[in-house]
């Protein structure tokens, strides 16, 4: 981290818009110079989601998007937190703390970003597509859910779908999704970024490393305060140095060989 | 107002210090936190070795409360006085290094060695890690060790030496009389609580250890009993540790025994919570009209009626 310019503040930030993108999925809007001018793709903020002690921790989010100074994350509601989130109105007051962790790295040798994104792992895309566009890179994108329902496709680049129950696009799981395109763009040199539940990571991880291409996943970690101070989000680590890499300091972006899940 | 106090002719320039593990090794913070409002930083917990820690899952969050086993991950106090010392000696407050060991003389060799090297304000012995097999919790409900542990590291410094107890017992203020009678300058009350969360669904803990610690405001009335307690038991200085969140938590703690107070788990939600907490109880001291925030300490009447502490006191 000690190389890298950290812009970490904890910021009151308005929301500016709320609305239901698909079923059961959020994106909350929120006001912020702060983040606008410092968050890349892949970083995340931690949220309080209320204002008392039910929920006392904050909950991490990824930054989906940003336009002006309007900054969007994405969530589906899981709990106590998320749902009070969820219920937040325009014109009320959001406790952010951020941008953390280590974004998605941009540059390099490749021309396509193949951008996998299972359920809510669909979050950072966005952003992400429109920094790497930025650096001239190609961009694909793979969504995975359950049903045509939890699909959202605004804002997603050049995106084709798989649901589990086949009710849109290719019936089975993105990373079945991804392997029909794979043979396709391997001349134009491509780099996989992947985001979503620990099991489809490992999946495309394990494919990446089969079909041979550079493999960048984000993940999540049960974290207290996403700063690198509770230690509360260890991923195990390939490389034997230490055993393990905080998520919120580390990571939560990570090159597929340097962690092992589980 | 004076908010300042002393230990062992340390001088703390408040009475909020923040807890060992919820504000790492200060640097982390030192962007988004002005460290120097605060009255002292205690640790993450220091072992000869550096420590990996527990497997995951390490953190269940808990009705106003969280459960953790991170298993005192550190870098070894080797690192500490190498990467991170050198940046706490800028600090304009008071550190006390946490020391944690797996054996009597692990205990020695970490307290010796910072002792050769200049920074520390002093030390908190911690005796009630429930995360970790050996050492820790073993060493912590054990009134004979504990004494032995506080025996042995009294005479390797003339520092301010606290010793971090465990509410894991049944009458914490045998504790604090053992440590009291072996030379120390003052008792952190109280190590995090023992607890468990179970996924209903996989039929498994939540934790990969079974149970945690839990901390936060749902064991602050807790806290604040055995703080009461010990406070009837001794005469050296209490630390009261154990859910404060504001100022006036801090006050409770005051009222009910303790000298002063560590902000924990308030910390992972807001960094600035110690900073918040010290400006809290002055603004409190203030109103009231104190000349010294020490005032309040120990100032709860409590011969209103007959606590069941009574009985084994």
């Amino acid at each position: 981290m000690a190389e890298r310019d950290r812009h970490i503040a904890q910021l009151l930030t308005p929301v500016l818009d709320r609305r239901e993108v698909a079923d059961g999925i959020f994106v909350i809007g929120l006001e912020s110079e702060h983040l606008a001018r410092y968050a890349e793709p892949g970083q995340f903020v931690n949220v309080r989601c209320g204002d008392a002690c039910l929920p006392l921790l904050r909950r991490p989010f990824s930054i989906s998007r940003i336009e002006g100074n309007t900054v969007e994350l994405m969530f589906n509601i899981v709990g106590q937190g998320t749902r009070m989130l969820a219920a937040r109105k325009k014109g009320d007051v959001v406790d952010v703390l951020g941008p953390l962790g280590v974004p998605f790295g941009l540059k390099g040798e490749f021309e396509t970003a193949l951008l996998v994104g299972g359920g809510l792992g669909a979050a950072p895309m966005p952003l992400l597509a429109d920094h790497l566009r930025r650096e001239g890179k190609n961009v694909q994108t793979f969504l995975g859910a359950r049903s045509a329902s939890q699909i959202t496709e605004s804002h997603m680049v050049n995106a084709e779908v798989a649901t589990d129950d086949g009710t849109k696009g290719y019936q089975g799981t993105v990373v079945d999704l991804l392997k029909r395109f794979v043979t396709a763009m391997k001349p134009m040199r491509p780099k996989i970024f992947g985001c979503g539940p620990t099991r489809m990571l490992k999946a495309l991880s394990e494919y990446a490393d089969v079909a041979g291409i550079e493999c960048e996943l984000s993940l999540e970690g049960d974290m207290a305060c996403g700063i690198g101070i509770c230690q509360g989000c260890p991923v195990e680590r390939a490389d034997g140095k230490k055993k393990y890499s905080l998520v919120c300091v580390e990571g939560p972006t990570f090159n597929s060989h340097d962690i092992i899940l589980r | 107002m004076k908010e300042s106090f002393t230990l062992r002719g340390v001088q703390f320039k408040n009475r909020v210090l923040v807890a060992s593990g919820t504000f790492g090794y200060g640097d982390e913070l030192k962007d988004v936190v002005d460290v120097n409002a605060l009255g002292g930083i205690c640790t993450k917990s220091l072992s000869w070795k550096p420590r990996d820690g527990n497997p995951p899952r390490r953190i269940v969050e808990t009705p106003s409360g969280m459960l953790n086993s991170i298993g005192l991950a550190n870098i070894g106090v080797h690192r500490f006085i190498e990467e991170k010392l050198p940046y706490l000696r800028t600090l304009d407050t008071t550190i006390i290094a946490n020391i944690a060991a797996s054996s009597v003389q692990e205990y020695c060799d970490v307290l010796s060695l910072l002792e050769q090297q200049d920074g520390i304000d002093g030390y908190e012995i911690n005796v009630s890690c429930p995360n970790v097999k050996e050492g820790g919790l073993n060493f912590g409900t054990n009134k004979e060790m504990t004494r032995e542990i506080t025996a042995r590291l009294r005479p390797l410094t003339r520092k301010p030496l606290m010793i971090k107890l465990t509410p894991n017992v049944t009458h914490i203020s045998e504790f604090a009389r053992a440590v009291e009678d072996a030379g120390a300058d003052a008792v952190s009350v109280i190590n995090t609580l023992i607890g468990l969360a179970v996924d209903i669904y996989a039929r498994k803990p939540k934790l990969s250890t079974v149970t945690g610690g839990l901390s936060g405001p749902a064991i602050k009335p807790v806290a604040l009993a055995k703080v009461y307690e010990v406070s009837k038991a001794v005469k050296i200085p209490i630390i009261g540790i154990g859910g404060i969140m504001t100022g006036e938590d801090a006050v409770e703690f005051l009222l009910a025994g303790a000298t002063a107070v560590q902000v924990g788990t308030a910390s992972f939600i807001n960094p600035s919570a110690g900073v918040n907490v010290a400006a809290g109880l002055r603004s409190f001291g203030e109103k009231q009209g104190l000349s010294d925030i020490g005032q309040l300490v120990g100032a709860m009447e409590s011969n209103v009626g007959v606590s069941i502490l009574q009985s084994w006191l």
